[in-house]
């Protein structure tokens, strides 16, 4: 009989699972969007939506309850002046939980969860993630071919390479 | 304690593992890159899931 079994678990007793959804809740209303597993994932959206149902409420009995549930004052804030009035005109489903792949190791599902809402900041992570991921790709490039370029000077004859050498780095 | 009163012969062993066959995972195509992947899963390939560009995927270089 598969009685009693509802929720998740999380292979943890309850204040470390209390500890873990709220860092999860925190760095969600921070980040906008975090990835974990897809049972955790799960397990965070009603704790969520809850924190949101408090920013609508938005008075201050609301906001100490919240404070009470965050992790950090900055989260509070952001959530009663940013986050909550986004979610004006919808009851509940303020998430998008999307499975991405395998955890190596244990093969648990991965997934990503998103407020809705926040593509246009994914999307400008996204472009500042690809830049610095060229930029980085560059200076290796360059790197590797500056190697190069002294592997052949100290190679070659050495009397004549260095000139050659400082060419090709040009 | 109940033991085994004879041994199995080897047919028996393989029929019993007739119904042991894996099935493979039925996979969906991607509107985006046409690729094979996983239903609703975000693409592995093109990092796309319901239009929209959602994982960094990195290209080989
Ligand atoms: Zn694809």
């Amino acid at each position: 009989m598969r009685h009693k079994e509802s929720g998740w678990r999380l292979g943890r007793n309850t204040a470390h699972r209390r500890s873990l959804l709220r860092n999860l809740v925190t760095s969600l209303i921070v980040e906008e969007r975090i990835e974990t597993t897809l049972p955790k994932a799960k397990a965070l959206r009603p704790q969520v939506e809850k924190m949101i149902t408090l920013g609508k409420r938005g008075d201050l009995w609301a906001r100490r309850q919240a404070a009470a549930y965050l992790m950090t004052r900055e989260a509070v804030t952001k959530l009663f002046d940013t986050v909550a009035p986004r979610f004006g005109d919808r009851n509940g489903g303020y998430l998008r939980i999307v499975r991405t792949g395998w955890q190596r190791g244990d093969g648990t599902d991965k997934a990503f969860v998103e407020l809705l809402g926040s593509e246009k900041l994914q999307e400008e992570k996204r472009q500042k993630r690809a830049e610095v991921r060229a930029k980085r790709a560059a200076e290796a490039k360059k790197a590797l071919e500056e190697a190069e370029a002294q592997a052949q000077t100290e190679g070659g004859a050495p009397p004549s390479e260095p000139a050659e050498g400082e060419e090709t780095k040009q | 304690m109940p033991n085994p009163k004879r041994r199995h012969s080897k047919a028996r062993t393989g029929n019993r593992r007739a119904h042991d066959s894996l099935k493979r995972h039925s996979l969906s195509e991607c509107p985006n890159c046409h690729e094979k992947k996983m239903p609703h899963r975000a693409c592995p390939k093109c990092g796309y899931y319901k239009g929209r560009e959602v994982l960094d995927v990195e290209e080989a270089s």
